[in-house]
């Protein structure tokens, strides 16, 4: 069974994307929190993968984007960076900024977060 | 693993650098913080700066040796 079809799904397909180590509702490691926490505090839209289901998941993602850790935060496909970026980003007003150019005014106003599963 | 092979690393692929850092964030030698401050990295965006390096640290963060790696890169200006 391979994921790599649904993770490019979900790259391509969200506005905001989180792969992260656990839920929104139940983050289960520090840094995919803080990534979390600087989306939400940016007001994204976002749709979060959990990759500890399987330990296939964080392989499949990371031979896609080529980034070794966990969270990694894509915006309309592209790669933004993991926490210490996305905090970086949003503390700098940077964040706001990607996600207006890219999403439009009214980003915020779509504001949701949906958890995708895989495994 | 102390944090002396991890200063090598990156002063090999940082030899400009102009501020290195790595600190041993919990004393038990695999969460770490580095910063790095170099010319060599100005004009790059910020994913860029981050692979490089995850690029300098690929091996330890491969085999397992780094649980956790907090980043702070900059270029020189």
């Amino acid at each position: 069974m391979s994921y790599s079809d649904t993770i490019r799904d979900v790259i391509e397909g969200s506005d905001v994307a989180i792969f992260m180590k656990g839920t929104p509702q139940f983050v289960m490691c520090g840094n995919s929190d803080r990534a979390l926490q600087a989306l939400r505090r940016a007001g994204a839209p976002v749709t979060a993968v959990d990759v500890l289901p399987d330990p296939q998941i964080r392989q499949e993602l990371t031979a896609i984007s080529g980034w070794p850790t966990i969270p990694q935060v894509f915006v309309k496909g592209e790669l933004v960076g993991g926490a210490d970026i996305v905090e970086e980003l949003e503390q700098s007003g940077e964040l706001a900024r990607t996600l207006r150019e890219r999403l439009g005014d009214e980003f915020a106003s779509a504001r949701e977060e949906r958890a995708v599963s895989l495994g | 693993m102390s944090t002396d092979p991890l200063r090598t690393l990156l002063e090999r692929a940082f030899p400009d650098a102009t501020e290195l850092d790595v600190v041993d964030r919990t004393g038990g030698g695999d969460h770490f913080q580095v910063v790095v401050t170099a010319p060599s990295l100005d004009g790059l965006t910020l994913v860029e700066q981050h692979r490089r390096v995850y690029d300098a640290l690929s091996e330890p963060l491969g085999d397992g040796t780094i649980h956790e790696l907090r980043i702070k890169t900059r270029g020189a200006t």
